[in-house]
């Protein structure tokens, strides 16, 4: 199959993780995973994101089968029903929410800036080398807290991933099912 | 021609209410057979499918199946 420039976003997605290593607030880049699948979504009404650009789904899917690192099982029946499926992108709004609340926290001055990253949302990591100061405590807060849901999904995914099929994380990944939610909303009442 | 008209034909079949529309299957597909239609499902055109099975064995949700259609 032939290949496009889109099918080395997977480059993009590996880079951002690695930078989180070596400076925090490079996870600010992280926007853009969360805006242009919306964005597309909304006002495109397809999952384009998920079918041709996503570079977190390509990693899976290039350490799964060019690496080999997939065991390549069928995952179990409950990962792709609804309430599976809903139910994780609920607990993943809360948690989101509770991290943007935090940034608020911090912003506001009521709670000190905690360099830390945290892993499934309950591992918590010193991570003060990636911080070199010189932004708003907020500012850098929230690098600290996004990057944690961004490293926390790519684990999962990674588990998912050597567990059953590569790109197993996109059947719960609540960032997909929102895009799909956001499609369904859109589509004109006709079938079912 | 008759007799390709009895012949039975394996094509890919998705369930599409399991469906998370997540391209998975229209990377590999070789001939081009299967779509996701609008973020909502996929969708395959049994006029191109061959039957290969490489949608199935990628699908991540594991909802493909290779069955016989009589055409
Ligand atoms: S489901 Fe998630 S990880 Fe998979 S392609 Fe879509 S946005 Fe990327
Ligand atoms: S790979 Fe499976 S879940 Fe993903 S779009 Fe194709 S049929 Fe749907
Ligand atoms: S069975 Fe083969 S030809 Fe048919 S849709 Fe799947 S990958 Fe494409």
């Amino acid at each position: 199959m032939k290949k496009h420039w889109y099918d080395y976003l997977w480059i993009f997605s590996a880079t951002y993780l690695i930078l989180g290593f070596f400076n925090i607030l490079f996870a600010w880049l992280g926007m853009l995973c969360f805006m242009l699948p919306l964005l597309i979504a909304i006002f495109g009404g397809s999952k384009m994101y998920c079918n041709l650009f996503c570079g977190r789904g390509q990693l899976f899917s290039l350490l799964g089968k060019k690496f080999k690192l997939s065991a390549n099982r069928k995952p179990p029946v409950f990962l792709h029903k609804k309430w599976f499926r809903y139910g994780f992108l609920t607990f993943f709004m809360i948690m989101f929410g509770n991290m943007l609340w935090v940034t608020y926290l911090v912003g506001s001055g009521q709670r000190p800036l905690s360099q830390h990253v945290k892993l499934l949302w309950s591992i918590k990591l010193p991570w003060q080398w990636a911080y070199h100061g010189g932004v708003a405590p907020w500012v850098a807060q929230f690098s600290f807290g996004f990057y944690s849901v961004m490293l926390t999904s790519t684990v999962l995914g990674i588990i998912t991933m050597a567990l059953f099929r590569p790109r197993s994380w996109c059947v719960y990944c609540p960032m997909g099912t929102m895009t799909q939610l956001i499609c369904q909303a859109k589509k004109p009442k006709v079938k079912k | 021609m008759m007799e390709e008209k009895l012949q039975k034909k394996r094509k890919a079949r998705v369930a599409q209410a399991d469906c998370v529309a997540c391209g998975s299957c229209v990377k590999v597909c070789p001939k081009g057979a299967i779509k996701v239609y609008k973020g909502l499902y996929a969708q395959v055109d049994e006029g191109l499918c061959i039957g290969c099975g490489r949608c199935a064995a990628e699908c991540p949700a594991a909802i493909i199946e290779i069955g016989e259609v009589t055409a």
